[in-house]
């Protein structure tokens, strides 16, 4: 179906685009004109877009989809539609699913069922070791050809300095990418919390600063050995962005991102033992929020992501420390973005970026652009609409988040995934 | 978070789970009431009819042989019908939550648990999900808290040293990984002490414990330099394994309360410790059964105080309390 979306304000960061254009979408799902209708088209459906921000859909780094392995948490149904709700229309899976995404069988059997319900796009992240042990390399090159846009071990450390570097230097020869979690195990420990005041107070066994900096300063010492284009998944230190800061401005070939909820979040927020505000990395300390904000206004952070990890309500109702980790991020991820916006931290094509091309760019994609002849991958929302988190506006399976109640500014009103009206506001999901 | 849980609507004491929040007026008051109770456990029929006909249950996650039978001896006298359970081995190794154990037990008209936990925060977490007639009673979470045993401390350095004010106290060992240590350092603060040291290795000590209103020391001698009270804690026997000190020789030369170290305390201080102790480890018999030692008279204290505790969250007011107590032996 042939779409135009009028009357909107196009921010399209990749192309230098900000102002009123309409946008013009031909029926098999490219952008057919930007401003301007290209000769003799008709358009079937118009979206009126007035005083909506129209912008490229959303490309999130790291989104569990829990399918297959954990499906008592959420599926991949469940998950790519409260993905297009949030205006997000590409996302990756981190390969820590059951079985671990190992083979291109499993890449292979995640895309084509994501492919089926027709919402989101899916990445898969392979994994960087066989079954995440931090052993035996995986077949990356098969894993590559089977869709997989990067590698990693997820969360599972690769403890293993040789295996490490053997890792990164095959993945090198190949020009893959590699997300790291850098964390050191043993300093981590069975730590739950920031390192500070509040597990100070609250006798919380404690992960200190050290745990990022020293998997940081080791990972980073390989990447200057192998050549690897390698990312960091999730900052939460500010050590750790002046660390990346430096390895950029000495010319390696290193990105970073930070989930939504760091930039907004500290260790404080965990009151008396919010679950909740269990993450892993940990929220830590203001002075280190402020780092993480002033890493992405530079640019030393590439790229906000939402860390999606939804639960059933049971995983969060355990003491602090036997509750799992993990907030489900994907209805959040631009609202929480829009509010360093409404903060005045970053101006609104920026932001904006860092929700698109950007993270397209750390893996090599072509999306997050609307130029004409790009996949019409599109997010619609109302810039000034205010709204309050509940449970029941959740589409996703999981309601773990901390922001229920939370006042936001800034409400997705229609997502488009390669020219298909997927998602708008108030009626339901792929409507 | 903790004042919206610990109180209900009428800002009543409804659960015990920390001292943080606690007025001093409060403490102040279950202190006053645990004096009145003293008498109790000197008479020959121990028994006030405060609680009868109420349950309560001991829901012990973690061994405990003090703590336990002092509440169980506390409720007791308050004429409670008392449970014991040591679900350490039992239903959470079958894959039960912790929830699913507090609502079994719940649905057996329960009106108050004495909750002893290993992990941090699970009093707060049961009191956040029981019925509102059901009260909570925190007898130790993880290293968070163990209130009740640092009302009892208060309890024995009121009944040795009267106002708290000029008072400067040393509380000596595991601070980082002791409960005990984090609800007598509230106490101790609310009540207004002159000054509050903590003693032991950098190990010992939590990241940013200054920011609890206290003053680090490393060298016990310094750290017991004038002060009046002496709080020693309990060193588990697996912080060796976990490199956090090198032996026990080490640490009893350091930090270990011997006569000589206690000579440089004010002549007339008191030592306290919650037991079990570590003769030998961190404190010396000379000490803990020599003159300045309160620790005997904790463990009495102990019953008055969680009697006091009781009989103020389940008989509403502390005033009510006393004034029930007060119809009860006319």
């Amino acid at each position: 179906m042939s779409i135009v979306v009028k009357g909107g304000h196009l921010i399209d960061p990749a192309n230098g685009v900000d102002g009123e254009h309409d946008l013009y979408i031909d029926a098999e799902g490219f952008v057919a004109g930007v401003g301007q209708a290209p000769g003799g088209f008709v358009a079937e459906r118009t979206i009126d877009a007035t005083g909506m921000i129209v912008c490229p859909g959303l490309i999130d780094l790291r989104a569990r989809l829990r399918e297959p392995g954990l499906e008592h948490k959420a599926t991949l149904e469940s998950e790519l539609k409260a993905a297009v709700a949030g205006g997000i229309t590409t996302l990756c899976c981190p390969p820590d699913t059951r079985p671990v995404i190992d083979t291109p069988a499993m890449a292979q059997m995640i895309q084509s069922r994501a492919w089926r319900f027709g919402y989101a796009f899916v990445h898969p992240l392979g994994a960087l070791t066989r079954d995440l042990e931090g052993k035996l390399l995986t077949d990356m090159e098969a894993l590559d050809d089977a869709g997989c846009v990067a590698f990693t071990n997820a969360l599972a450390p690769v403890i293993d300095t040789l295996v490490m570097r053997r890792a990164m230097e095959y993945a090198a020869t190949f020009d893959l990418v590699v997300f790291l979690h850098s964390e050191d195990p043993w300093l981590r420990a069975n730590g739950c919390c920031h390192e500070g005041e509040v597990a100070a107070r609250l006798g919380l066994p404690a992960i200190p600063e050290a745990a990022e900096t020293v998997a940081v300063a080791r990972d980073l010492a390989l990447i200057d050995q192998t050549g690897v284009r390698a990312h960091f998944c999730g900052l939460s230190t500010a050590r750790a962005v002046e660390m990346v800061a430096e390895a950029q401005r000495r010319g390696l070939p290193v990105t970073a991102d930070v989930t939504a909820h760091h930039l907004h979040l500290t260790e404080e927020d965990i009151g008396d033992f919010n679950t909740q505000c269990h993450v892993q990395p940990p929220l830590r300390s203001r002075r280190d929020r402020e780092a993480l904000r002033r890493g992405l206004a530079d640019g030393v952070l590439g790229a906000i992501c939402s860390d999606h990890q939804p639960h059933e309500p049971d995983a969060k109702l355990a003491p602090f420390s036997e509750s799992e980790p993990g907030i489900s991020g994907l209805e959040t991820l631009l609202p929480l973005t829009l509010r360093l916006v409404q903060e005045r931290l970053l101006a609104l094509p920026q932001a904006i970026a860092l929700l698109t091309h950007k993270p397209a760019d750390i893996l090599g994609l072509e999306s997050g652009r609307l130029g004409v002849g790009a996949t019409a991958d599109v997010c619609i929302f109302d810039p000034n609409e205010r709204w309050r988190l509940s449970e029941d506006r959740l589409v996703s399976r999981g309601h773990n988040t901390p922001f229920l109640g939370t006042e936001f500014q800034g409400r997705v009103r229609y997502t488009l995934v390669g020219g298909r009206l997927v998602y708008e506001a108030d009626k339901p999901a792929g409507g | 978070m903790t004042q919206r849980l610990q109180f209900d609507d009428n800002g009543r004491l409804k659960h015990f789970l920390t001292i943080e929040g606690l007025s001093r007026r409060t403490i102040l008051q279950i202190l006053d009431t645990a004096k009145s109770f003293i008498s109790v456990g000197q008479r020959e029929i121990k028994k006030v009819p405060l609680l009868r006909g109420r349950t309560v249950v001991n829901l012990f996650f973690e061994a405990s042989t003090r703590t336990r039978t002092t509440f169980e001896i506390a409720a007791k006298r308050l004429s409670a019908d008392v449970i014991n359970l040591n679900i350490a081995t039992s239903s959470t190794n079958k894959g039960e939550t912790l929830l699913d154990t507090v609502r079994n037990l719940e649905a057996m008209h329960t009106d108050l648990f004495v909750v002893r936990h290993n992990r941090s925060g699970a009093a707060h977490l049961i009191a956040a999900h029981v019925p509102p007639h059901v009260h909570i009673i925190n007898a130790g979470d993880g290293s968070h808290a163990h209130p009740t045993q640092a009302m009892l401390d208060m309890f024995t350095i009121r009944e040795h040293k009267g106002d708290f004010a000029p008072l400067r106290v040393a509380i000596v060992g595991d601070i980082l990984h002791s409960r005990v240590a984090r609800s007598q350092i509230h106490a101790l603060r609310t009540l207004g002490v002159a000054e509050i040291r903590v003693v032991a290795p950098r190990t010992l000590l939590p990241t940013g414990v200054e920011r609890l209103g206290v003053v680090p020391y490393h060298d016990m001698r310094a750290g017991l330099e004038g002060v009046d009270v002496v709080m020693m804690l309990r060193l588990q026997r697996e912080r060796m394994t976990g490199a956090l000190i090198p032996s026990p020789q080490e640490y009893f030369n350091l930090y270990g309360l011997t006569p000589e170290k206690l000579r440089c305390a004010k002549p007339d201080a008191i030592v306290l410790h919650p037991g079990p102790m570590n003769r030998g480890l961190e404190i010396d018999s000379a000490v803990a059964d020599g003159p300045q030692s309160v620790i005997l008279p904790q463990v009495t204290n102990g019953i008055a105080v969680r009697m006091a505790i009781m009989a103020l969250i389940l008989g509403g007011s502390a005033d009510n309390a006393r004034g029930r107590r007060a119809e009860d032996a006319a």
